[in-house]
C-alpha cells in the first residue's frame, strides 16, 4: 500500500498530462469513426502519444503499410536514445524487463531516468510499477475520450503544458543535482539550432545525431571532469 | 482490415526502436565503455531536447510571440528552484499558463 501510494505520488504529473492527452485522443478518434476497440487496440498496443494522433490521420487519409512504418520511424526514432541510455540501469530488471521496455514512453522515461527512487523501494519494482502506471493512465484516458466526448465542465485549453511542465522541472533537477551543464545544455541549444535549420517537422533526428556527436567529442572533457570531482 | 494492419505496422515498428538498443547490449555482452558514457550524459541532453521539443510550435513572429509559453516555462523553473516540489511546480506553471491563453494573450 504504501510503495503504491509513492509510486501514485511520484507519477501524479504522468496521470494528469496522459488523462488529458489520451481524453484528446480518443476523442479524435471517435470523431473519425474509429470507437473503442480501435482505440483500446492503439493505446495499449502502441502506446505512443505523439504517434497515435499521427496515426488518426494516418489510417483516415488511408496511408499505405510502408508510409505508415517511415512515418513510425521519424516520429519514434527518439525511443533508441532512451534504450541507449537505459541499457546498464535495466540490465538486472528481472521478469518485468521486457514490458519495462516496451513502455518506456517520454513521459515514464522522464521519471525513471534519473535513478532518483523513493526511500526503502527496490529500484526495479518501481521503475516497473512506474511504467504499469502510466500506461493504465493513458489506456484510461483515452477509454473516457472516446466515450464521454466533448462533455468537459470547464475550458481545458492549454492543460496540455503539464508535459512541458513536467520535462521543465525535471531539466531543472538535474541542473541543480549536477556541476556539470555541458550534457544539459548542448541538448538545449542543438535542438533550437536544428528546429530553427530543418524546421519543426524534421528536427529531431538531426538534433539527435548532433547531441551525441557533440557529447562524444567532448567525452575526454568530460570524464576528465568526474575523476577530478 | 487494412487499419488493423496500420495499426499493427504502428506498434511493431514503435516496440522495434524501444528494443533495439537491448538486444544489441543484451547483457551477456559487456556493456562497451562509449555506451556506459551515453547513458550516463544523454539524459540531461535529452530532457533538454523533450523541452525544445514541446515548444516545437511556438510562434515567434506572430502574437503573441511564444510570450505565454515562455513567462510559464520560467515561472515552472523559478517555482521549482525555490520549493524544489514537482508537483507544485507543475500545476502552478499549467494553471499560470491556462490563465495566460484564455484570459490575458487573446
Amino acid at each position: 500500500m504504501q510503495l503504491i501510494k509513492k509510486v501514485l505520488k511520484r507519477t501524479f504529473p504522468v496521470m494528469t498530462g496522459y488523462l488529458i492527452l489520451g481524453i484528446g485522443f480518443g476523442i479524435l478518434m471517435e470523431d473519425s469513426g474509429y470507437g473503442l476497440p480501435w482505440v483500446l487496440a492503439m493505446s495499449i498496443f502502441i502506446y505512443a502519444g505523439s504517434m497515435q494522433y499521427l496515426g488518426v490521420s494516418l489510417l483516415t487519409g488511408g496511408a499505405s503499410i510502408i508510409q505508415t512504418a517511415i512515418a513510425t520511424l521519424m516520429v519514434n526514432a527518439r525511443h533508441l536514445f532512451y534504450g541507449i541510455s537505459m541499457v546498464d540501469k535495466y540490465a538486472e530488471a528481472g521478469k518485468g524487463k521486457p514490458y519495462m521496455i516496451f513502455a518506456l514512453t517520454d513521459e515514464t522515461y522522464s521519471l525513471v531516468c534519473t535513478g532518483d527512487v523513493p526511500e526503502g523501494v527496490e529500484p526495479h519494482k518501481y521503475n516497473l510499477l512506474v511504467s504499469l502506471f502510466d500506461h493504465c493512465y493513458w489506456v484510461l484516458g483515452s477509454a473516457i475520450g472516446c466515450i464521454l466526448g466533448a462533455v468537459l465542465p470547464f475550458d481545458t485549453t492549454g492543460i496540455d503544458f503539464s508535459m512541458t511542465a513536467l520535462f521543465v522541472t525535471v531539466f531543472v533537477q538535474q541542473w541543480m543535482d549536477n556541476k556539470q551543464h555541458f550534457p544539459a545544455i548542448c541538448g538545449v541549444v542543438v535542438t533550437a539550432l536544428c528546429l530553427v535549420i530543418f524546421g519543426s517537422e524534421n528536427f529531431l533526428i538531426p538534433s539527435m545525431i548532433v547531441i551525441t556527436l557533440t557529447l562524444s567529442v567532448g567525452r575526454k572533457f568530460l570524464e576528465k571532469e568526474v575523476a577530478d570531482a | 482490415m487494412h487499419s488493423g494492419l496500420l495499426i499493427l505496422t504502428m506498434a511493431v515498428v514503435t516496440a522495434l526502436l524501444r528494443f533495439l538498443p537491448f538486444l544489441i547490449w543484451n547483457g551477456k555482452r559487456k556493456t562497451p565503455a562509449y555506451i556506459l558514457f551515453l547513458g550516463k550524459y544523454l539524459p540531461y541532453s535529452i530532457m533538454g531536447m523533450l523541452v525544445v521539443y514541446c515548444l516545437k510550435g511556438v510562434q515567434l513572429t506572430s502574437y503573441p510571440h511564444g510570450l505565454p509559453e515562455f513567462i510559464a516555462v520560467a515561472a515552472v523553473a523559478l517555482l521549482h528552484i525555490w520549493k524544489k516540489n514537482t508537483l507544485l511546480s507543475i500545476i502552478g506553471g499549467t494553471a499560470l499558463y491556462m490563465f495566460l491563453i484564455q484570459v490575458v494573450f487573446i
